[in-house]
C-alpha cells in the first residue's frame, strides 16, 4: 500500500524520533494571534531564547477586536492590553503582524490562505483549534496550546504523537440549496464530536472535488468539532488555481516546479488508510443544530430528537441539550424563534458565503426584533463585498455591516448574545455560552440559512425564499 | 529542561473530585471572556464559571467545585470527550492552578490532552464503566485516597483496583521527567536546520 498525503508530509517534516517515541515535527507556517500568544512570548523571554524562524511565524489581530468601532485605545482595557503585547512581541522577535491598520488584518484562519501563506506540502500550527481550516489545501494544520507556540517559536518544532487518518469519502451531486456547511454538520452528525480523536480525516470523493476552495475551507475548519485536530483535502486544479499570483505563494517557474511537488503528496488510489467511511451527497439537506454540541444536529425538514429515540449513551446529553435550550422533544426545528443572527467567522466569513446570504437578503428586511450582523472575515473579503455592492444589500435589508473580526463566534469583543437570545450563526461552535452571554442559545446553519432566518424572524428552509 | 530527576512523575495520588458529563467542553472550563489577559495568573478563580451557575446568574452550590468536601481535591475524573472544543490552555491552566494534578475520563480531546502533557500533569483513560465507579466512590468517599501509578499503569482506592491506559510517548515523557518538551527539542537544532533545507517550500522551489 501507498502513502497517504499526512504520512508523506509528516516523513518529510520528521527532525528525529525523541527517546519517548514520539516525533519532533518541523512546522513550515507558525500562525499567531493575540489570544493565546502573550504567555508563550513570555516564557521564550523568561528562559532566555530566541525565534528561532521569525520569518516562518505570521501574526494577525482577530479575537479580541472590536467591530465597530476599532479606534486606539479600545474601550476594553483588557483588549487594548493584549493588543499592545502582540505588537511588542512582534515588534522585539521580529515577526510580521498584520494589524489594524493592515488592508490585510483579519481572522487568522481566512488571512493565511488569502495572502498564499497556507501552502499545499506545509505543515501548519496555531494556538488555535480551527488551524484544520488550512488542511483545504493539503497541508498537515492543527491547533496547539500556548505552551506548543512556546516550542514552535523557540525551535520551529513540536513533540507529536502519530495520528491515524480516516478516509471520509462524499459522492454524488450537491442537493441546490445546500451548501458546504451542511455537508460538515452532517459528518459530524454521523461519526459524533468525538468520532475523530486520534485520526486526521482526509475529505474526498466527487463531491468534495467539485469544491470551491472557500467551501473546501469551511469543511476542514469544523474537523475538530468532529473530534479530528486535524482535516484535509487533498491538492488539485483547484487549490493551484487558487494559490495562483497570491503575494506569498511561488511565483514564475518556481510556481510550476511547486505544483509538481505538490501534486506529489496527493494520496493516490492506492494510498493506505485506517479508515474509510463513505457517505452520499443526495442525502445532505440544510443542517441546523438544535442542541449544545456540534453533532446535535437534524435536517430542516426533521423534528428534535427525543432522549428515548436516541442510543442510551446519548440519552443524558439529549436531555441537557433539550434542557439548556428548552426546546422540547420531537418538534419541528423549523419555526424556532430567533433574536440575533450572525453571518462571519473563520467557517463561513468569507467571500462566497457573503455572497450567498446577500442573494437570500436582497430585497427583503431582517424581521422585526432580530439583531443582525454581518461580519466579513477579513478586510480583503470586506474591500472585494463592498466592490460588489454586498454591503449594501445587507444595510438596505437591516443588517448591520461590521469591520472584520471574530465578533460573535466566540464573543471576546463587544459582540456578544445577552441573556436567553437564540442566535442563528454561520459559526463553528454551539457550546454553552460560546456566544458571550452565558446563558445564550445558537443555531449553527449555513450563511444563507441564517440569512433567511434573520428576515423571517425563525428558522426557515432557505431553499423556500 | 536540564533538571530531569525533579520533572519525573511516577505516580500521583490524593483526594478526588468527581465532574461529570460528557463532552466537556473547553469554552465550559473557561468562558472566553476570561481569556481576555497576557498571563495565566487568577484563571483559578473562573474554572467552570458559568456552569457553577443556574440561568440567573446565581451560583448553585451544586457543582463539585463549589462543594465543601472537594475542596482540595486533586484527581479530577470526568467521563467522555473531556476538554473538547477550543485549544485554549487557559482551560488545564484554570484547573491546574485550582489544584488539579491529574485527569482520569472515559476519554479526552486531543488538544486537551497534549495541553496536560505540557503542563505535567497527566491524563489517564479508564473504561467508561471504571470512570464511573471512580467517581460513585469519590461521592461517597471524598476523603478517601486515589492513587494512579503510571508505571504500573494501575489506579487504587481503597476498595478497589483498575486499570488505566496513557500513550507510550506521553507516559515515558513522564516518567522520564522529558514532559516540558522544549530541552529536548532545542536539543535538536542542527538536524532542524537540515530538515529545513530539505523542504522545496523553505528553499524557494
Amino acid at each position: 500500500m501507498a502513502k497517504n498525503l499526512l504520512q508523506k508530509i509528516w516523513d518529510a517534516h520528521t527532525v528525529r524520533q525523541l527517546p519517548n517515541g514520539q516525533t519532533q515535527l518541523f512546522i513550515g507556517l507558525h500562525l499567531i494571534h493575540e489570544v493565546t500568544s502573550p504567555q508563550a512570548f513570555a516564557m521564550v523571554r523568561e528562559r532566555g531564547w530566541k525565534v528561532r524562524f521569525p520569518q516562518r511565524t505570521v501574526a494577525t489581530v482577530d479575537h479580541i477586536v472590536p467591530t465597530h468601532d476599532q479606534s486606539r485605545p479600545f474601550q476594553d482595557a483588557l483588549a487594548e492590553q493584549m493588543m499592545s503585547a502582540i505588537e511588542k512581541n512582534c515588534n522585539e522577535f521580529g515577526i510580521k503582524l498584520y494589524d489594524l491598520n493592515s488592508d490585510n488584518q483579519g481572522v487568522v484562519h481566512v488571512l493565511g490562505p488569502e495572502l498564499g501563506l497556507t501552502q499545499p506540502g506545509m505543515t501548519v500550527a496555531c494556538g488555535d483549534s480551527h488551524t484544520s481550516t488550512h488542511g483545504a489545501f493539503g497541508s498537515v494544520a492543527f491547533g496547539i496550546g500556548t505552551s506548543q507556540v512556546r516550542d514552535v517559536l523557540a525551535t520551529q518544532t513540536l513533540a507529536m504523537d502519530p495520528l491515524k487518518v480516516r478516509r471520509i469519502e462524499v459522492n454524488g451531486e450537491l442537493p441546490p440549496g445546500t451548501f458546504a456547511k451542511d455537508i460538515i454538520l452532517s459528518i459530524i452528525r454521523k461519526l459524533g464530536v468525538k468520532g475523530g480523536v486520534g485520526y486526521a480525516y482526509e475529505f474526498a470523493g466527487s463531491t468534495i472535488e467539485n469544491l470551491s476552495m472557500e467551501e473546501r475551507m469551511s469543511i476542514c475548519n469544523m474537523s475538530i468539532e468532529g473530534g479530528a485536530r486535524v482535516g484535509y483535502i487533498n491538492p488539485d486544479q483547484t487549490t493551484f488555481d487558487y494559490l495562483r499570483g497570491r503575494e506569498y505563494a511561488p511565483q514564475g517557474e518556481a510556481f510550476d516546479r511547486a505544483v509538481e511537488w505538490w501534486k506529489s503528496l496527493a494520496s493516490g488510489p492506492d494510498a493506505d488508510y485506517d479508515d474509510v467511511v463513505k457517505m452520499s451527497a443526495e442525502e445532505i439537506e440544510p443542517t441546523v443544530t438544535w442542541g449544545i454540541n456540534p453533532s446535535q444536529s437534524v435536517k430542516i425538514s426533521e423534528k428534535l430528537p427525543s432522549p428515548e429515540s436516541v442510543p442510551s449513551d446519548e440519552k443524558g446529553s439529549v436531555e441537557e441539550a433539550l434542557e439548556y435550550m428548552d426546546f422540547k422533544a420531537n418538534t419541528p426545528i423549523q419555526g424556532v424563534k430567533i433574536d440575533v443572527a450572525f453571518i462571519g467567522s473563520c467557517t463561513n466569513g468569507r467571500i462566497s458565503d457573503l455572497r450567498e446570504a446577500a442573494k437570500i437578503a436582497k430585497g427583503k428586511k431582517v424581521a422585526d426584533g432580530v439583531k443582525a450582523l454581518v461580519v466579513p472575515g477579513s478586510k480583503k473579503v470586506l474591500e472585494q463585498a463592498e466592490s460588489e455592492g454586498l454591503h449594501e444589500i445587507f444595510i438596505d435589508a437591516g443588517f448591520e455591516w461590521r469591520d472584520a473580526g471574530c465578533s460573535m463566534c466566540l464573543a471576546m469583543n463587544p459582540d456578544k448574545l445577552q441573556g436567553r437570545e437564540v442566535c442563528a450563526s454561520s459559526s463553528n461552535r454551539n457550546f454553552k455560552g460560546r456566544q458571550g452571554s452565558p446563558t445564550g442559545r445558537t443555531l449553527l446553519m449555513s450563511p444563507a440559512m441564517v440569512a433567511a432566518a434573520a428576515v423571517s424572524g425563525e428558522v426557515v428552509d432557505a431553499r423556500d425564499i | 529542561m536540564t533538571d530531569n530527576e525533579s520533572s519525573k512523575i511516577q505516580a500521583i495520588s490524593g483526594r478526588g473530585i468527581a465532574v461529570r458529563g460528557d463532552d466537556i467542553d473547553t469554552d465550559r472550563i473557561i468562558p472566553a471572556r476570561f481569556l481576555r489577559c497576557v498571563t495565566f495568573d487568577g484563571l483559578e478563580n473562573h474554572a467552570f464559571e458559568d456552569d457553577r451557575r443556574d440561568l440567573s446568574g446565581q451560583v448553585t452550590g451544586d457543582h463539585p467545585f463549589d462543594k465543601e468536601q472537594f475542596q482540595g481535591a486533586n484527581i479530577l475524573v470526568a467521563n467522555n470527550n473531556f476538554g473538547c472544543g477550543s485549544s485554549r490552555e487557559h482551560a488545564p491552566q484554570s484547573l491546574v492552578r485550582w489544584g488539579i494534578q491529574a485527569f482520569i475520563a472515559e476519554s479526552f480531546a486531543e488538544i486537551f490532552f497534549g495541553n496536560c502533557v505540557a503542563l505535567g500533569t497527566p491524563c489517564v483513560v479508564v473504561s467508561s464503566e471504571d470512570s464511573e465507579k471512580l467517581q460513585d466512590y469519590i461521592e461517597a468517599n471524598p476523603n478517601g485516597e486515589l492513587s494512579i501509578d503510571l508505571e504500573s499503569r494501575k489506579i487504587k482506592t481503597s476498595d478497589f483496583e483498575i486499570d488505566l491506559t496513557i500513550p507510550d510517548g506521553p507516559r515515558e515523557a513522564f516518567l522520564n521527567g522529558t514532559w516540558d518538551a522544549t530541552g529536548q527539542l532545542l536539543s535538536g537544532l542542527d538536524q532542524v536546520d537540515e530538515v529545513a533545507k530539505a523542504l522545496p517550500y523553505v528553499s524557494g522551489f
